[in-house]
């Protein structure tokens, strides 16, 4: 029963504070700008709007078009669940937990193209051939980030995985999985969120065709999946297991708050790329990851 | 203490993908002349610091960190030429390059017969890793100053490998090495300017062509 209680208690937490995130990079990028921007929890005033508007379904559509964000958030709420919370360890936590978190981002990632593609939007299939082409990279490097964490600490669970520093290769490893971050998430050098140019979106021209709650249950994935790489970004790089419990609580939230405020700023000041050097970037964060994989096999034992 | 210098070494080889992978000249002479202050502190990790480690640390810092990125930075404006790096080898064929040369310093590394107090570091792989860096950037680049970079990520490698006789010599080699460098650099400059005001460009293809 208590562990029941915990889960529920540990997924309020998530869900409550995820779109807190997108809030403060864009109370960021409008404190660079000079501008005042607006307030920090505008993605929950958007979620609780959208939740009360109707939904508007094309004739063409299956159940699919709404199935595909519901199965995509709840994917990605089973992910959270398996992310250990420094010393509170995680909610479910197993031998090879780290293979079923990478294969539920992956099935969160196929929901939301399927749901993209049901409606036949031209739009909105070049947004998930897009999406899906970053994420062949993309996917690669998070696996060669795992695979390094789990050479160093040699274990295939995450709160063992996530409990010490990732060593010498931690810089590579921090690098390239910020990188990750921002192309999982549809960030700047890759993809702008404020941007409303067909031509040039990724994220959003999936999501053109929803309305209502789906859409709502699309944003606050996708809030759910920033949150989840911050944390990850900042448990790889940070002793979990050597500070105490509140040390570690502070050092989570501060990491986190850091990622994010990193966020804002490469958003401030890079501008996005052009497509053809996208998997320039990529492959590198890929190397990255790799190089950190080398390091963790090679000069970690030491 | 080979924890720590792990960590910078690991560090270098990343600002080697860096180089590789970018494509404007401001960012790539950045990226070299942080790589060069990254194997300036080094030594102060490896050492009982005594003023001597120290001065050496603070040359290495000021040439490799400071002075030659400067003269390059010059060099470029005075021949004012485009920042673009127009490559031979494109950027992702020679991130690739580079990484399969790192796979293999690696593995070549753990074959040497090295000694036991060398065993756990990464000098070794790091230093080969940066040599053969330098080598793609020398081959598959076409701009002077891009090469020039090369030739520098090149030498960083071989200071990695003199890091390992730090006991034995003082750094005296390195010192040498690093004034001779300077000169080049100073060739170089001079060079590229007169190249630029024979033939408008920086563009060594067109140095492959006589012209009267």
């Amino acid at each position: 029963m208590s562990t029941v209680i915990d889960i529920v208690f540990r997924l309020a937490w998530w869900l409550l504070l995820a779109p807190l995130l997108p809030g403060i990079i864009n109370r960021i990028k409008a404190w660079v700008a000079g501008r005042r921007g607006p307030p920090v929890l505008q993605l929950y005033y958007d979620l609780a709007r959208l939740w009360q508007k109707e939904v508007v379904l094309s004739t063409l559509a299956s159940p699919g078009f709404v199935a595909g964000p519901a199965v995509g958030w709840i994917s990605l709420t089973a992910a959270v669940l398996l992310i250990p919370l420094g010393p509170l360890g995680a909610g479910l936590s197993f031998r090879g937990d780290v293979v079923l978190m990478l294969y539920l981002l992956a099935l969160a990632r196929f929901c939301t193209t399927w749901a993209a593609m049901e409606t036949g939007s031209a739009f909105e299939g070049m947004g998930s051939a897009r999406e899906v082409s970053y994420a062949v990279l993309a996917e690669a490097a998070m696996i060669a980030a795992m695979l390094s964490l789990s050479v160093h600490t040699g274990s295939v669970s995450l709160t063992k995985m996530l409990e010490p520093t990732a060593g010498p290769g931690a810089v590579l490893l921090a690098a390239g999985l910020f990188t990750v971050l921002l192309a999982e998430n549809c960030r700047v050098p890759f993809d702008d969120p404020n941007t409303h140019l067909e031509l040039t979106m990724i994220h959003e021209a999936m999501v053109l065709d929803h309305s209502g709650p789906p859409l709502a249950v699309i944003l606050h994935g996708a809030s759910l999946k920033l949150l989840l790489f911050s944390v990850l970004l900042t448990e790889a790089v940070l002793p979990m297991g050597q500070l105490s419990p509140f040390a570690a609580t502070g050092a989570l939230l501060a990491g986190v708050l850091t990622v994010t405020i990193g966020v804002g700023l490469v958003e401030s000041f890079l501008a996005r790329f052009a497509f053809r050097r996208v998997p320039l970037l990529l492959t590198m964060a890929v190397l990255l990851c790799v190089f950190a994989l080398l390091i963790a096999w090679k000069g970690g034992a030491a | 203490m080979t924890a720590n210098l792990n960590v910078l070494i690991g560090l270098a080889m990343g600002l080697n993908l860096l180089a590789l992978g970018s494509s404007r000249l401001p960012s790539l002479i950045r990226t070299m002349s942080l790589q060069g202050v990254l194997l300036g502190v080094m030594p102060l990790l490896m050492e009982k610091i005594d003023w001597q480690i120290a001065l050496i640390a603070l040359a290495t810092v000021a040439g490799k960190g400071l002075i030659i990125p400067g003269l390059l930075r010059r060099a470029m404006r005075a021949a004012n030429i485009e920042r673009e790096i127009d490559p031979f080898i494109g950027y992702v064929p020679s991130l690739l390059l580079g990484a399969t040369a790192t796979i293999g310093a690696v593995a070549l590394a753990q074959a040497l017969p090295l000694l036991p107090e060398h065993a756990g570091s990464l000098l070794v792989p790091g230093a080969m890793a940066s040599v053969l860096t330098g080598f793609i950037l020398l081959i598959g680049r076409a701009k002077a100053i891009a090469q020039v970079c090369g030739y520098l990520i090149l030498e960083n490698g071989i200071y990695l490998f003199g890091l390992l006789l730090i006991h034995s010599t003082p750094l005296l080699v390195e010192a040498g090495v690093l004034l001779d460098l300077t000169v080049g650099v100073f060739v170089i400059g001079i060079i590229v300017d007169r190249i630029q005001r024979a033939f408008d460009s920086l563009d060594t293809r067109k140095l492959t062509a006589l012209r009267e």
